[in-house]
């Protein structure tokens, strides 16, 4: 007689291991299968495709009525099992008991529901099985209607992207800063985030969930932390999993996050298996299928007294989301020798990215084009050694064999329709055609076919067409890329910025091309820079991408110490200002103070530790950061004037003020540098300023592009206007106009040089809209940044930043 | 090996350091902006720069007085400079650095 086997849970890994089972030997068990949920086996991976409407509940059923009939299934479906007797050998279920002679657990995880406030109001659900998917479809059937996912996971966005499918207003609420975080690195996650905001998903990171609001019982919107109210008809939580163990745990098998298995799928009791969801094995816990059917096979075999042995490998991810293309596989935590393969092509949205480590692949992520996702999943899987492949890897299979390229053979051995320009859809042909019809230059291309006119990334490639269809009469020009990262120039890199609206690092990374994952030290602070000079509302400045001094706020030292400065409006100061400043001198051991050549008082060699602490005095006092580290306004050096000189004409000590009230905060490619002196005697060096302001009988001569630093140079007039009023509006629109158009690190002066004088003249002298509309722009980003750093910075939490995060010195003196 | 708790990784600004205090001198946290976790000296080989305070990008940190850059894996100089750091095993695990100390001990004890 058949050995009587009793599975709990119907569910993906259970029902490949009957499939196995009833292969091998059809009659060595007589199965009876418990399933709470009312139905038996269905493919659950493939509720995401019922939710958006791709597929329909029928199409997903593995097993139907007739399977279990025919291999005599005893099946207890929509029946919980309560109990395990293991002295007994009895599983006792809702609706009586059914003696085993080897008993399977296959319970899988329940959904993880964080304990907000509200969290068990009507309309809160997981999404783990048919009955939440319904809910979320019969969302779809009335018009109007929100949701609100929490997690930006594989499952939440899988729920987000069905709903939104079926007309659903759908916001996606990630605590992190990117989607996906455990299985995509940043430049993914973006490409993933535009992919789901085009299908009309509002997407929100770094978002932090704090209650639930209801009315009726029933919920109404998401609270944030923020203050932030999502409304909604149905909240999805998708945050995690936990393995379902507690039927294993109170029948007394070992287990630890999961039932413990070993091997051969066998619990700490001889009779009882497990496999799914519901185990850990050797420390590993699952939440992929993968490694769950071979779990299958190898608890099947076991059954069947036949040798098998679990091994757990490495698993990949795909998110089932049309449109949205993803792959990832492997290892991207911490280790040595790692090496990574980044490889972009923004006008296909692809972004590639391999980690080696010894010359084996051990991760890879994908987005946009996964082709070769499964032969790089392979050679993780099996080690392959690629060093003789390093070169072409990146560009999968089809690329192995050949001798390395040469990108000039390479645009040469194009096919003739290949497309060169994926904005205006130009193919090799078109500039073959138009090259032969005359056009010489980069903007005759540009005229004729419109290749490289609009996000200009495909330059390169018509400049390397140009070169083998003219041969020696065209020289490919080789202007300074910005670095190693990327073959722009600063100037491409603004104008692309702005035409593409470029508006975060990822995006930059991403749609121009990086070459590598996050640039360098180089470009990062000049992409930054740009990023909040012409987005200062939509984006944040990033203080990882500032050198020290501007990330600390503060000058480092060449001993590692800082010098700190406060602002000296104007370089006028107050016995109290000043009597602060020796009182903070003092308390912090101030080795040297110093007048510094700007009019102001530097304290030199404080320790990084105490930054916080004396910026805290110096606040009290009622002084803020001088920013004497900045490529931001500096200083604004006045002399007397009217005030108290004889000969002063106007009030420059006022007017030095009010510019260094209106300007400070600002960040600009360089630092920048004012002075106003009250007659032409200029006692304040105004001649050989950034921008100079001297007063005169009738007003104000405004002269800019001095310098008297590695280069000496005067000033140029550049207008003479006859109010303060209008002497701040040119000033604040020559440096916005500044601000908009230089290249990172060049001072007005080298600027000014490049654009002629004769033209910021027409922007801000001429124009008088212009200069209006660039002062406004300015104000527009002086709301965000007129702040001062150092208030920001001492507050207790950011302050930590400026400590040891521990210090074993001490513990080991213990 | 001797793992030591230092705290949550989330103490380490993404792209940022933190430094450890030692018997064998400031030990530098670098977490990575794919959220890896390396250890090295903190101190710059050519003249002495706080390799904490520096840029980092991809697996690299830019040294903030002169710009060496140094591989936060192997500690070796990149490009045309000649130098290296001192690197030491750390780990995440649930959330927490967990830093090798066999070495500082060992200095401590000779
Ligand atoms: C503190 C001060 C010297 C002093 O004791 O007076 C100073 C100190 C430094 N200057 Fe300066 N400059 C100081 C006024 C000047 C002046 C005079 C002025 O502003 O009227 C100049 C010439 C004017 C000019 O800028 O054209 C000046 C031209 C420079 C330059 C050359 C800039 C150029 O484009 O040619 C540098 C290098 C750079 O910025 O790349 C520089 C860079 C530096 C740095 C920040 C070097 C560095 O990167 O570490 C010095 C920081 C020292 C420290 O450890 O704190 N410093 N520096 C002055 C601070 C003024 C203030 O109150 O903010
Ligand atoms: C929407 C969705 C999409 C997914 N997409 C993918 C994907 O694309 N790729 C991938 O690899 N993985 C995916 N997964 C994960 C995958 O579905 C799981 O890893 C897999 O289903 C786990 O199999 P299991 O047999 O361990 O558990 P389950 O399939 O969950 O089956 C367990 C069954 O046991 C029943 N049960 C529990 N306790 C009892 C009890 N006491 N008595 C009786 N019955 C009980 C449950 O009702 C359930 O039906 C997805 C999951 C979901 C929810
Ligand atoms: S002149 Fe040179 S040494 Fe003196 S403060 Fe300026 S940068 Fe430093
Ligand atoms: S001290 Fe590090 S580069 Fe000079």
């Amino acid at each position: 007689m058949s050995k009587k086997l009793v599975v709990i849970g119907a569910g993906m890994a259970s029902g490949r291991m009957l499939e196995t089972l009833f292969d091998a030997d059809p009659a060595a068990y007589d199965v009876t299968l418990f399933n709470t949920e009312p139905r038996g086996n269905y493919n659950r991976l493939m509720l995401s495709p019922v939710l958006s409407g791709e597929k329909t509940y029928a199409e997903i059923v593995t097993h139907d009525d007739d399977w279990y009939a025919q291999h005599n299934v005893t099946c207890r479906f929509g029946e919980r099992v309560v109990h395990i007797d293991r002295d007994r050998k009895v599983v006792v279920g809702e609706n009586g008991e059914v003696p085993y002679d080897k008993l399977v657990l296959g319970m899988g995880s329940t959904p993880f529901m964080i304990p907000l406030p509200g969290h068990d109001l009507d309309g809160v659900i997981p999404y783990r099985d048919l009955e939440d998917t319904e809910r979320m479809m019969g969302l779809g059937a009335k018009t109007g209607s929100k949701a609100v996912v929490i997690g930006g996971g594989l499952l939440g966005l899988e729920a987000a992207a069905g709903m939104a499918a079926q007309g659903v207003d759908v916001t996606v609420v990630h605590i992190m800063g990117h989607l996906m975080e455990r299985q995509l690195d940043p430049a993914a996650g973006y490409l993933l985030r535009k992919a789901l905001v085009d299908k009309g998903i509002t997407v929100m990171c770094n978002a932090n969930s704090k209650e639930i609001l209801g009315q009726d019982g029933k919920v109404r919107a998401l609270l944030l932390d923020d203050g932030t109210e999502l409304p909604c008809d149905l909240l999805v939580m998708a945050v995690g999993i936990r393995p379902a163990t507690a039927l294993g745990e109170a029948a007394g098998l070992a287990t630890g996050r999961g039932i413990h298995v070993d091997d051969q799928m066998v619990t700490s009791d001889a009779d009882i298996l497990a496999l799914g969801e519901c185990v850990e094995h050797n420390g590993a816990v699952f939440g992929l299928v993968a490694p769950l059917y071979d779990q299958a096979k190898v608890l099947a075999q076991t059954l069947l007294g036949q040798e098998a042995t679990f091994v757990n490998k490495e698993v990949s991810t795909k998110l089932k989301v049309t449109g949205c293309d993803l792959f990832s596989a492997g290892d991207f935590a911490e280790g040595d020798d790692r090496e990574d393969i980044v490889f972009r092509d923004p006008a296909r949205g692809v972004y590639k990215r391999l980690i080696l480590k010894d010359n084996r692949i051990i991760g890879a992520v994908m987005y946009g084009d996964t082709a070769d996702g499964a032969w790089f999943y392979g050679m993780i899987k099996d080690g392959t050694d690629v060093s003789d492949m390093r070169d072409t890897l990146i560009f999968g299979p089809a690329y192995q064999g050949g001798a390395a390229l040469d990108p000039m053979a390479a645009v040469a051995a194009l096919p003739d329709e290949a497309e060169i320009c994926g904005c205006n859809g130009v193919s090799k042909i078109d500039i073959v055609t138009a090259i032969q019809g005359g056009a010489t230059t980069l903007g005759d291309i540009r005229a004729t076919t419109k290749a490289s006119a609009s996000c200009g990334t495909c330059t390169g490639l018509v400049e390397q067409l140009m070169g083998t269809t003219l041969g020696d009469d065209f020289v490919i020009p080789t202007d300074q890329a910005i670095c190693g990262c990327t073959d722009l120039t600063h100037e491409a890199l603004r104008r692309l910025i702005k035409s593409q609206e470029l508006k975060s690092q990822e995006a930059v990374w991403q749609e121009l091309g990086w070459q590598t994952l996050n640039g360098c030290h180089t470009c990062r602070p000049a992409v930054n820079y740009y990023l909040l000079a012409d987005w200062p509302l939509e984006y944040a400045d990033d203080p990882q991408s500032r050198f020290v001094n501007e990330r600390r706020h503060a000058n480092i030292q060449k001993d590692g110490t800082y010098s700190v400065v406060p602002r000296m409006w104007g370089g006028i100061t107050t016995p109290d200002e000043l009597r602060a400043i020796a009182d903070a001198a003092d308390k912090y051991n101030v080795p040297t103070v110093k007048v510094t050549g700007g009019q102001r008082i530097d304290l030199l060699g404080v320790k990084r530790e105490d930054l916080p602490a004396i910026w805290f005095d110096l606040n009290q006092a009622g002084m803020v950061s001088g920013h004497a580290y900045s490529k931001g306004l500096r200083t604004v050096k006045t002399c007397v004037g009217t005030d108290h000189c004889r000969f002063g004409t106007q009030d420059s000590t006022g007017l030095g003020i009010k510019l260094e009230k209106e300007l400070w905060g600002s960040w600009t490619p360089h630092k920048l540098k004012l002075a106003v002196s009250g007659c032409p005697r200029n006692c304040a060096e105004a001649t050989c300023k950034d921008i100079g302001v001297i007063c005169v009988d009738s007003g104000y001569e405004i002269s800019v592009g001095g310098a008297a630093g590695m280069e000496v140079k005067e000033t140029e007039l550049l207008c003479k206007v006859a109010t303060e009023a209008e002497a701040m509006e040119v000033i604040c629109a020559f440096t916005q106009l500044y601000r908009e158009q230089a290249k990172y690190l060049d001072r007005i002066y080298k600027w000014v040089a490049k654009v002629g004088l004769e033209w910021c003249k027409e922007q801000v002298v001429d124009d008088l809209e212009n200069r209006r509309a660039l002062a406004d722009r300015f104000e527009v980003s002086q709301s965000v940044y007129r702040t001062d750093p150092w208030a920001e910075q001492a507050r207790p939490e950011p302050a930590k930043q400026f400590t040891p995060i521990a210090d074993l010195t001490l513990e080991a003196a213990e | 090996m001797s793992w030591l708790d230092i705290g949550p990784v989330d103490q380490i600004p993404l792209r940022g350091a933190r430094v450890v205090k030692t018997r064998v001198g400031c030990v530098a946290l670098f977490r990575t902006a794919v959220d890896e976790v390396f250890a090295t000296s903190d101190r710059c080989p050519h003249k002495g720069g706080p390799l904490s305070e520096g840029i980092v990008h991809g697996r690299a940190v830019t040294c903030p007085l002169h710009n060496w850059v140094f591989s936060l894996e192997t500690g070796q100089a990149q490009g045309a400079d000649e130098g290296s750091i001192d690197t030491y095993a750390v780990r995440v695990e649930g959330g927490k650095i967990l830093l090798d100390t066999s070495r500082f001990e060992a200095v401590a004890a000779a």
